[in-house]
């Protein structure tokens, strides 16, 4: 019961153009955020990561593309899942390896965590641990978009667990009644923790929540970065165009458990496997690189392991930087 | 039988009114439903109807007398087939009514004389008089024309002028654009001004009352109280929410409740509950421009009240620190908004029999100026703390906490608390009078630290 790929690839549009640089991008970009939460797993399972650890393995696609389509000043906030969002923006590995290891060279200096990060400068605002709770604040920055004038958006993302809270629908009804610039992107997993959308939603297809606001609504192949890409740029400009906000559900699929201890009896090991196998997000562009002529096995290889330097790197940075100073227990409370 | 159209009151906190405007004359025919004056209080306006059918016999009072106290007769009703009560017709002929500025709760409002001065405004500050409520108005006007990134939303600040008046006029003067009206939608609107504070900007928010607010306690907490801490010091919050708090006048439970406690208890917030008008100026003033989000803690009983604020181009005072408002060596009595009043008036009951009050007004809840309650203790060696609050955990808690840590060799008695009682609130008016702490128990309570009966 592979559900994502019965989703939208059978029926998307047309090929969208690409070309090999922006294929070698996307692969580099999934590639990274993959190596990076396979080494993320492992430093967890060496008990140098606490708490909670939600890896984002399986969902590249999802904002490698979205990224693809939004430019400089563009805003981009999420939830806890938020380690492959990060790196997308922009953010330096090493310091987001850090933060998951709480130590002083991470993004918040430790004190804030895997669920936790922001950086101003890549414009990231976080990095949310209550489910539902960035929805408001992604429409927020919207809102100050259109209070300045200027045509920035913002990318606010979501779960299909969170889609069931209610400040999702408070947020989608000032966001029309304003026209604010704020593109939901709902990430449908198929799974909110351990339950399956159809044990929790009403109205499973997600791209229609945004209907009795008159917001637009669409389903795309989240594990297709061009189908995401070419949805991106549309609900970008509908955007920037002041037309207010649009819904984008992205029908993807998460490898890993939900946190590292996960009870895996939601699901079957072959569903998880078929997904893998037929609509991995990663192998889907390695074979349009080489279908197309534009890169070769070896060619990949080295791209590969250019991202295991920079991983490698990021977790021995992430244990070598020291722990913060006890001192910053009491720092950052209040300006 | 002539029957007698009464002032209505428009709310329950409201004792008197303008009579603003008369819709019918004497001999006029009135049937119930129709519309026959318009009153006006500083916070609402209302059409009266009818009740009752005759024809008017007598208007008792003058159209724009203003200061007509609640359940006085205003006209006189004839039925028609009764003998006609004696008039001469006309307005004309309606006995004057005291045009005099009426002095809003005057009952409960102490005298301006047994009051300090503050020591952060220079002696000879020109003063004037206004209410809360305009002092609030005033704040958040001449903040939002010094600062175009300051906006105010909430529910019905707008074309309603706010449910409360305080954002009257705003929308004339500073447009849609920065004059909000919100769907009725709290956890929404409160996250997204701390997301448009993320984005840059210095929201106002408005809450129609602070019981409304606890649909948006999250956002309050986790979103606008804990990401400069969770960012490592990145991502600060500029916010103000801000509304009324505690008991109005008979809403019952789930209307009239005091989050004091509730939000100095969180790290990351600032927490301001003034009294008078001046602080409520110069600290809305402040929390505006203060790069924290700060809880502003308003009282609606307070709004209408009067006091004198310094006549200052930009009179801005600093958050976190308490005022003694009235000097005396022999018990300090604590307290903040609504509850200084109450101490105020249990002061000058306690001065005639020769007991003389240290009064503190907290102002801020967080930081909680706990260095001028200490002083004050180390000299009266007594402290009776004052809130409307429920007694458990409560700042009173706190403030007993921190004496007994900072003074405790200069206590003479254990510290006392004075609080709303620990119950829901009652509607009944009797039960709701007992729920709240009053000038009885405050005396009582300065007493027993004194060991006087």
């Amino acid at each position: 019961m592979a559900k994502a790929e019965t989703a939208a690839r059978a029926g998307a549009p047309a090929k969208p153009k690409t070309s090999k640089d922006e294929l070698l991008q996307y692969y580099r970009e999934m590639l990274l955020i993959r190596r990076f939460e396979e080494k993320a797993g492992q430093l967890y399972g060496m008990g140098l990561i606490g708490g909670f650890c939600h890896l984002y393995i399986g969902q590249e696609a999802v904002v490698v593309g979205m990224q693809a389509a939004i430019g400089e000043g563009d805003q981009v906030i999420t939830a806890y899942r938020d380690h492959g969002h990060m790196l997308a923006c922009g953010m330096d590995p090493a310091g987001v390896m850090a933060e998951l290891t709480g130590r002083s060279g991470g993004y918040s200096r430790g004190k804030g965590g895997s669920m936790h990060m922001f950086s101003r400068e890549k414009n990231f605002f976080g990095g949310h641990g209550i489910v539902g709770a960035q929805i408001p604040l992604g429409t927020g920055l919207a809102f100050s978009n259109k209070y300045k004038g200027n045509d920035r958006v913002c990318l606010t993302y979501f779960g299909d667990g969170a889609a069931n809270q209610g400040q999702v629908y408070e947020s989608f009804n000032m966001a029309e009644l304003w026209k604010l610039p704020v593109v939901y992107v709902i990430e449908n997993n198929q799974y909110a923790m351990g339950t399956a959308i159809a044990r929790s939603s009403a109205e499973t297809h997600l791209f229609k929540r945004g209907a009795s606001f008159n917001i637009p609504g669409e389903e795309v192949d989240g594990m297709d970065v061009l189908a995401v890409k070419e949805a991106g740029d549309r609900a970008v400009k509908w955007c920037r165009d002041g037309k207010g906000p649009f819904i984008l559900e992205m029908k993807t699929y998460r490898y890993r458990g939900h946190s590292m201890s996960d009870p895996a009896k939601y699901r079957t090991r072959e569903e998880v496997d078929h997904v893998r196998e037929t609509s991995d997000p990663i192998d889907h562009v390695r074979k349009l690189l080489l279908d197309g002529k534009f890169s070769s096995e070896e060619a990949l290889k080295e791209i590969d392991k250019e991202i295991r330097v920079v991983v490698n790197h990021a977790a021995e940075f992430a244990q070598t930087s020291p722990e913060p100073d006890p001192s910053e227990l009491w720092t950052d409370v209040i300006h | 039988m002539p029957t007698e159209i009464l002032m209505p009151a428009l709310s329950p906190t409201m004792e008197e009114g303008k009579l603003a405007k008369w819709h019918i004359k004497v001999g006029d025919k009135v049937a119930s439903g129709d519309v026959i004056a318009e009153i006006e209080t500083d916070k609402a306006t209302m059409e009266v109807e009818a009740v009752d059918e005759g024809v008017v016999a007598q208007l008792l009072v003058e159209e724009g007398a203003e200061g007509v106290k609640v359940n006085v007769p205003i006209a006189v009703l004839q039925g028609e087939d009764e003998p006609k009560v004696k008039s001469n017709g006309g307005t004309a002929a309606v006995a004057p009514v005291a045009k005099a500025a009426p002095k809003a709760a005057a009952a409960v409002q102490p005298a301006a004389a047994t009051v300090a001065s503050d020591p952060t405004v220079a002696a000879g500050t020109p003063m004037v008089t206004m209410t809360v409520r305009e002092a609030l108005r005033e704040a958040m006007a001449e903040e939002m024309r010094r600062d175009p990134n300051v906006f105010l939303m909430g529910e019905e600040v707008g074309q309603y002028q706010g449910a409360y008046k305080i954002s009257q006029g705003l929308l004339d003067e500073f447009g849609p654009r920065r004059v909000i009206d919100t769907p009725i939608t709290e956890q929404g609107f409160a996250g997204l001004g701390v997301g448009a504070a993320f984005g840059g900007l210095r929201p106002i928010v408005e809450f129609m009352t602070w019981n409304f607010a606890m649909q948006a306690i999250d956002q309050i907490i986790n979103s606008a109280g804990k990401t400069l801490y969770m960012s490592g010091g990145q991502m600060g919050c500029p916010i103000v929410f801000r509304g009324p708090n505690g008991a109005a006048a008979r809403v019952a439970a789930q209307h009239s409740q005091s989050y004091g406690s509730w939000y100095a208890h969180v790290p990351g917030l600032k927490v301001v509950a003034p009294y008078f008008a001046a602080d409520a100026k110069g600290l809305l003033k402040a929390a505006i421009r203060d790069p924290n989000p700060v809880i502003f803690l308003e009282n609606e009983i307070v709004y209408g009240r009067s006091f004198d604020v310094p006549k200052i181009d930009d009179f801005v005072l600093p958050i976190g620190k308490a005022r003694v408002v009235r000097e005396g060596s022999h018990v300090t009595l604590v307290a903040y908004s609504i509850t200084v009043g109450l101490v105020l008036q249990a002061a000058e009951a306690l001065a005639k029999e020769g007991i003389e009050a240290e009064i503190i007004d907290l102002r801020s809840l967080r930081p909680l100026d706990t260095a001028t309650v200490v002083e004050s203790v180390k000299k009266t060696n007594r402290v009776v703390t004052v809130e409307e609050g429920w007694p458990i955990c409560g700042i009173a808690s706190e403030i007993a906490t921190q004496v007994m840590e900072q003074a405790f060799d200069y206590l003479d008695a254990p510290p006392a608390r004075v609080t709303g009682k620990d119950v829901p609130m009652p509607y009944a008016a009797n039960l709701e009078k007992l729920a709240l702490p009053s000038v009885d128990e405050v005396i009582a309570a300065a007493k027993a630290v004194l060991y006087r009966s």
